[in-house]
Parts: structure tokens; sequence; C-alpha cells
């Protein structure tokens, strides 16, 4: 303390003396000094400056706060030494600055924070269905344009897309595809032993990967890949203006954005989940062999047996759905960014959970609808 | 006296596109010092040189004293503290308030309480002319011209000796851009500031620059104003002598 500041008090005049260094790499210890030096009231104080070694404005506005503080309490400030410039140079920079207009108060009370916070839940909710609504039926408007002048379709984005979402998809969604199928198997063959049934494991592994495991585990992926690509990618276009660019030239962010990805992952998907499937038989078919012994001839007879016509073709009607859905949620919640790379990184996230979310409750929604037409 | 920055062969190469080859530079203490230069000349890619951002193929570059392109993390960290920074577009923190902004450096180095950081923060932001209540906007809600105040209140947020400033005054109307020189001009002035700007502005130009450095050729001319008004190489005398500079050299 004594390196920056020494004070006595005699007769309710306090003596203070500044020394050394002033500057903002010694900021905590003199805000600890002026805090000790500006308590208590003296009726007057002098500030020596002579000793000052150096003083930069983060030290002067610590001195002039010490000085105020004293005046404040009633005491009258004396330098002896003179006043440095600085505090000059921060009196003429503080009564220059407009002032602050007034403060409307919002902040409500703790009481009613259970209420406001179910209400601004209730209207954001309803917020985001009216948005992704509205995103859906310019996407409609958009692509019957687009079915009139297929210029408007943008072939080359779209293959772009097909290329991005689903090509460079194949080698983890195959893999996942494999490994899960094989848990599936390997689970389902202990399980069947007791009753001697193992056989049975074919049938497990053929109708769970093609009815659900296939594409509900490439939807999940796709989500995780492509509706957060889509989120971040038009949230920095959004960012950087870029949207109001191409609204600006003309163009329908919907039509050149939208649209490409939505029609991109559609395709895409369907043929992801191709594979998927394949693998997962192929997976099916490791396991059965290395577990169940059964050989693989043996295993493609017993899956065309254990499958009928509808069971592959109930699995891959849900791919398109569930990649619109991906689509749209990641591409609205791109759009939604403004301001700030915080709300960047909260809607990306936003969009993949919502994705995968609404991908869970489409497919509960089909497992209804395939028990109903008993499928 | 010693130059504060000295600048010495820097060449920087991206592929094999040279930007620079063989930079020399000095920037006296207290002086405005303005770099000039064609677009794609590589200001820019100087200046990230000078803050140590940027490794030159070769070349040195000393500040106060310490080789940048070479010092280690903890040497050239204290460099770093010397010297506050403005980017070409405000560069603040988007996340943040605008003293959150000024707050940032300020919390990182020092032990302060939050009162007198907050009391800090505001300083900084009054000394740069922008009114209290923009104190807790976050940057998208300020109009560019006060971008351009806020990033300088970061800048000065550790009350530094050296000041770099990319394109202060690009995207401003000509009032806002006066008036911002003048908020430079007047800062350095009470806070014995060394300024490095980058600028495109003939009319920033005439009215703060002691010096001015011109990139041409990949090397730098530089020297005070007068000489450089006055030399012969043509791209400098197209800058400073064509029909808009005439104007501007007139008016001041």
């Amino acid at each position: 303390m004594a390196e920056h500041l020494q004070f006595s008090d005699r007769d309710g005049c306090r003596a203070i003396s500044l020394a050394g260094r002033w500057t903002v790499d010694h900021v905590a210890a003199l805000e600890r000094v002026v805090a000790a030096a500006g308590s208590g009231a003296p009726a007057a104080a002098t500030i020596d400056t002579a000793a000052l070694a150096s003083i930069d404005l983060t030290g002067a506005w610590l001195l002039r706060s010490l000085q105020r503080r004293l005046v404040a309490a009633g005491c009258s400030v004396a330098w002896p030494a003179g006043r440095p410039g600085q505090l000059d140079f921060i009196d003429a920079a503080v009564s220059a600055a407009p002032a602050e207009p007034a403060v409307v108060g919002t902040a409500g009370s703790l009481m009613t924070l259970p209420l406001r916070t179910i209400g601004e839940l209730v209207v954001s909710a309803r917020r985001g269905v009216i948005e992704h609504l509205s995103l859906f039926g310019e996407l409609v408007v958009a692509a019957a344009r687009a079915l009139v002048a297929p210029r408007r379709l943008r072939f080359r984005s779209i293959v772009r897309h097909v290329h991005e979402t689903g090509v460079t998809a194949v080698p983890i969604v195959a893999l996942i595809a494999f490994l899960i199928s094989v848990i599936v198997a390997y689970i389902g063959a202990q399980q069947l032993r007791k009753f001697g049934g193992e056989i049975f494991v074919v049938d497990l592994v053929a109708v769970s990967v093609l009815r659900e495991l296939g594409v509900l585990l490439t939807a999940i992926i796709v989500a995780g890949r492509s509706g957060s690509a889509f989120a971040a990618e038009l949230g920095v276009m959004k960012l950087n203006d870029e949207v109001d660019a191409l609204r600006a030239i003309g163009m329908d962010p919907v039509e050149v954005l939208v649209l490409p990805r939505v029609l991109g992952l559609v395709i895409a998907l369907p043929l992801l989940t191709v594979v998927a499937d394949a693998m997962g038989l192929a997976g099916g078919a490791l396991l059965s062999w290395a577990l169940v012994d059964i050989p693989i001839a043996q295993y493609v007879e017993r899956v065309n047996e254990s499958i009928s016509s509808t069971t592959f073709w109930v699995g891959i009607i849900k791919a398109p759905v569930f990649a619109a859905v991906i689509a749209l949620v990641g591409t609205l919640r791109g759009l939604q960014v403004r301001g700030s790379s915080r709300e960047l990184g909260r809607l990306t996230t936003v969009a993949v959970v919502q994705s995968i979310f609404l991908v869970i409750l489409f497919d509960a929604v089909f497992a209804v609808l395939f028990m109903e037409l008993d499928i | 006296m010693t130059p504060l920055i000295s600048v010495r062969g820097i060449v920087n190469r991206f592929g094999h596109q040279a930007v620079h080859d063989g930079v020399d530079l000095d920037v006296m203490p207290g002086e405005i010092f303005g770099i000039v230069g064609g677009s794609g000349s590589g200001k820019s890619v100087l200046l990230r040189t000078m803050l140590g951002l940027q490794v030159p193929a070769r070349g040195t570059v000393d500040i106060e004293g310490v080789e940048v392109t070479t010092a280690p993390g903890r040497e050239l960290l204290k460099v770093k503290r010397r010297y506050g920074v403005t980017f070409q577009h405000g560069a603040l923190f988007t996340s943040l308030t605008v003293a959150q902004n000024v707050e940032l450096p300020i919390a990182e180095y020092h032990d302060v309480g939050p009162a007198t950081l907050r009391e800090l923060a505001e300083l900084k932001i009054a000394m740069v002319g922008l009114p209290a209540d923009a104190a807790d906007k976050y940057p998208a809600q300020l109009s560019g011209g006060m971008v351009k105040r806020a990033a300088l209140a970061r800048a000065l947020a550790l009350d530094p000796a050296l000041l770099f400033l990319d394109e202060p005054t690009s995207g401003l109307d000509p009032i806002s851009a006066a008036a911002f020189d003048r908020l430079v001009l007047y800062l350095q002035r009470n806070l014995a500031l060394t300024v490095v700007m980058i600028t495109h502005d003939l009319d920033t130009i005439f009215r703060t620059c002691n010096r001015v450095g011109v990139i041409v050729d990949r090397r730098m001319i530089s020297g005070t104003l007068d000489e450089i008004v006055r030399h012969e190489h043509p791209w400098i005398r197209e800058y400073f002598h064509g029909e808009r500079s005439r104007a501007v050299r007139e008016g001041h």
C-alpha cells in the first residue's frame, strides 16, 4: 500500500501523499488504496502528487474518484503540488458526454416471474410454429414457381447439396448402420438362444433395420451433420448481410437458399437410407454367420421369407419426410440468426435438437399410421 | 530519437505471390503515421505483421525494443498490452455489450472489482464521444460510426502508448469521418499516443498524419507528408495529384 499512497490524519485534516506509478498495470492495488484513503470523513484533505512517478488515465480515474469520494463526504480537497492534467482531461471527457436518457424500468417483481416465464414461452412457441408454417408456405410457393419455370430449380445447387449431404455422408452412415445391426443381432441372438430360436435373429435384424433403424439412424446422423451445417451456413450469410444482398438483387432467399437444400436432402436421404439398409443387412449376415452358424445363402433365403413386399418401402417412404423436416428446421433457424455470434451458436444447437426431436416425432406418427393401415 | 516501431526488410508471400518484398519503415514516438496503398497492396497484411499476428517470410519488426516476429509468447504479450488496435470492421465481440467489450481486456489482465471495471469502461466510452446509454447496447444495435468509436474505446482500454487503426474512417460520411479524425487527434495529443493508421481517405491523411508511408511495387516509400506529396513515383503522383486529391489539398 505504501508503494502508491500514504495518508495520515491530524486535527481532522488528512494528508495524502502519492508515490510510484499510478498506471493500469497496478490497477488492482490502486483500487484498494483509494478505497482506504477515501473512507471516513475528514474535514479537509491535501493530496500531494510531488512524488508521483507516472500516471495514466486509469490511475487518473481512480485518483479522481478518490477526490470525489472525499468531496462527497463533505471534505475540502487541496492539491499542494498541483492537480495532474489527466484529471482535467477526464473532467472534460465526462462532462462532454451526452446526458443519459431516463431509463424506463421494465424489471417485474419476483412474484410474477413464473407467470411471465410461462407467458413468454407460450408466445415464443406460437411465434415458432407460425414461422415454421410460413417458411413452409413460402417453400411451397417457391417449389410451385420452380415447377412452372424449371430454370428456378437451380440444378447445380441441388447437385452440390446432394453431394455434400449425401455422398460425403456415406462412410459414416454405412459404418453406424453396420455396427448397430451387429449390436441388435448380438443381443437378439443371446435372448433367442434361450428359446432355441436363433434362426429368428435374421427376422429381427431384417425387419428392424428395414422398417425402422436404417431410416431413423440415417436421419439422426444427417440431422447432426447437415442440419447444423445448414443453420451455420445460412446464419453466417445472415450476419454478413448476404441474405439482404440477395433480396436487394431481387432474388428470393427461400428459392435460392432453402429450396435447393430441401430438394437436395430429399434426394440424398432416401439414397443414404438404402446404403444404411444394405450395410445393416450385411452386419446381420456377418453376425449370424459368426455367432449362430447361419451360412450366407441361408441368411439371404431367410431374409426373403421374413419380410413382406412392403417392409422395405415402409422404411424408405419416411426418408423424404424426415429430409424435408431436417432441411426446413436447419434453414429456418439459420435465417433467424441476427446480431451476434452467440445467436449463431444457439440457433445451430436448436436446429439440431429440434430436427432430431421432430424426426422421432414423425417416426411415431408413421408407426401409428402404418399400424392403422395394417401394413 | 529512437523509433518506437522499426520494420526492416519484411517479405510476405502467399503461395507464389509476393505481397511485400523488403518493406522498411520507422515510426517515431508521438507521431501519427499513415499507411497508404492501392487495394490489395498488402496494407492490412503489413499491419498484421506489425501486430505479431502474421509471421513474415523474412524481415524483422521491432516494437519498443522487442523483436515481434521471434519474441516468445510472454514477451509478445507484453508488447500486445502496450498497443491498442481497431480493425477495419470494428471486430467488436457481437455477443458482448459495448461496456463488456471495453471491460474484457482490463478484466483479463487485472484483478479489478466490478464497480471500478464498469467505471473505467464508462470513462473510455465517454472519451470516444459515445453517449452513456451506448454502454449497454450490443454491437448490432450501433450505427457504423458508433461501432468505430466503440472499437476505439476497446483499443484504449489498457491505456496503450501505441494505437493501430485499420481504416478508421472507411464507411463514414465526411462529417462523421472529420469528427473521428478530430477525436483521434485530440486523444493523441492528450494521451501522448503514437498512432499508426491505414487509410484510403485523403481528408484523413491531410488532417491528421505527420508522416506517410506508401506501399508501391511491394516496397514502402515513406516520408513527411510534404515529401510524399512531391514524390515522383507515378502511383503516388496519381494518388495525391488526381482530380479528387487536388480539391482535398486545396481545402486544407
